[in-house]
């Protein structure tokens, strides 16, 4: 069973619908003892960094989350989900969860005809093996709708990056938590591969 | 590097699929569900869905098309037709529309964009704009004037200040529809959607005239859209999505050529 976050962070029940077609059984949840509770959390998001760290910080998720990691269950990270796992976000210079050392970056781009938000499918590389990354092959696409990305402190956390003027990280994690920028459940068979893969993970890599 | 993308337009009248020719004389041509199911086996890269539905009855209808799709197509789709309000907005959201269309309401209140950009995110919020050539005046300086009420009626709006300021209020994407080239299958609007391209920083999607797989082509390179609307090329089986995405990496524009799982 998969627990996903909700936060009032966007469409949360699409991440739902794509976990039923992965054949992953998942419930939603606002409750911190849900997710203390859980076998595997998936933390999702779309919007504006500042008010997806407010709501995470009212609710009091953010002990939970933090406790869940912790103690090595799953979590699974989705685009604001992957940035607010970081130490602090240039959105709005907002303080994050800080799970993992790092900073979540506005893309400077030199190219005036490269457009942010970045929009649409673009090819992911993996970096390092991944158990959840393993379905990929090369020249895969998936899907992002994102104005900033993730940036670790460690380059070894990195997993996947994508290019767009310049290669960013595009996936990350470290023991039991991953985190991806661009959306599986909006990317097709791929991205249902990908959730598929996380309802089987046993948090290690 | 980001891939262009196609975009297959579905026009939906009480829940079924139908086809506007320069927006009149619309015929039904079967059911949007297993239409988006097929184009998403098929590789499509999005999907619009406008409902032209004029009763409020249709919206109920509409929002069971939308759960529908949502539970059987994982590739981002917008919804547009009817939407006056915040509350419209968030439905069609939850019901699993990855983003919504605003037209002719926004025209007449740009402040629902903002409103809208404010709920749901302005990733979330596509600005359609219909779109007519015009005689070159001080209020309308591009050339190009916006239209509202399905083509019919001049607002005495310029074109490109409006794709700028539907920016400025929080659109994340436009789509750019020409009026003069829709159903025509001559080809795109190319002056119009590279005029509109090139003003603003975020994506533009062109809409009106596709007809053979060269127009994508054209409009994708020559154009500077960002993603390419097709309808009748693919919904009568003139041409696959498929088909069309294999042209376009033939000739050198990166699209996503999808790989079936084993």
């Amino acid at each position: 069973m998969i627990t996903i976050v909700d936060y009032n962070a966007g469409n949360l029940r699409s991440v739902k619908r794509a976990c039923d077609a992965a054949g992953a059984d998942s419930r939603l949840t606002q409750n911190p003892e849900d997710i203390l509770a859980a076998e595997r959390v998936i933390f999702p998001g779309v919007g504006a960094a500042r008010s997806a760290m407010d709501t995470v910080l009212a609710r009091g998720l953010d002990g939970a989350l933090r406790e869940a990691v912790r103690r090595g269950t799953p979590v699974l990270g989705i685009c604001i989900g992957a940035q607010i796992i970081l130490e602090r976000s240039e959105e709005g210079d907002t303080p994050c969860l800080g799970l993992l050392p790092g900073t979540t970056k506005r893309f400077q781009l030199e190219d005036p005809r490269l457009k942010v938000p970045h929009i649409g499918w673009n090819e992911v590389k993996v970096e390092k093996p991944h158990p959840l990354l393993a379905g990929l092959e090369p020249g895969d696409e998936l899907y992002f709708v994102h104005s900033y990305y993730p940036s670790p402190k460690d380059g070894a956390r990195v997993y996947a990056t994508a290019d767009y003027g310049g290669s960013f990280c595009c996936a990350l994690g470290q023991g039991n938590l991953f985190a991806t920028q661009f959306h599986p459940e909006k990317s097709g068979p791929i991205g249902l591969d990908l959730l598929a893969r996380f309802a089987r993970w046993d948090g290690k890599c | 590097m980001l891939s262009k993308r196609v975009i297959a337009c579905l026009d939906v009248r009480d829940g079924k699929l139908a086809k506007s020719v320069k927006f009149v004389d619309t015929k039904d041509i079967g059911d949007p569900v297993e239409k988006a199911r097929q184009y998403y086996e098929d590789g499509l890269d999005e999907l619009v869905f406008y409902d032209i539905t004029a009763s409020s009855d249709g919206r109920g209808i509409m929002l069971d098309v939308v759960e529908k799709v949502a539970a059987q197509v994982f590739i981002p789709f917008s919804v547009g037709g009817g939407i006056r309000s915040v509350d419209d907005a968030t439905k069609l959201r939850l019901a699993g529309a990855e983003k919504i269309n605003v037209n002719s309401a926004a025209v007449k209140d740009p402040e629902l964009i903002r409103r809208c950009s404010d709920a749901i995110g302005a990733q979330s919020v596509v600005l359609s704009m219909d779109v007519r050539r015009a005689g070159v005046t001080p209020e309308i300086p591009s050339g190009y004037e916006i239209v509202i009420n399905g083509g019919r009626t001049p607002v005495g709006r310029d074109a490109v200040a409006w794709a700028r300021e539907g920016e400025q209020l929080g659109a994340g994407e436009l789509v750019v529809n020409s009026i003069d080239a829709d159903g025509t299958r001559e080809g795109y609007e190319l002056r119009l959607t590279r005029m509109i391209a090139d003003a603003v920083q975020i994506p533009v999607i062109a809409s009106g005239g596709a007809g053979k797989p060269e127009h994508l082509y054209e409009v994708l390179t020559e154009g500077h859209a960002d993603a390419a609307l097709v309808a009748s090329m693919v919904h009568y089986g003139d041409y696959t999505v498929q088909g069309l995405k294999e042209y376009l990496r033939g000739r050198g524009v990166k699209v996503r050529m999808p790989r079936r799982l084993s």
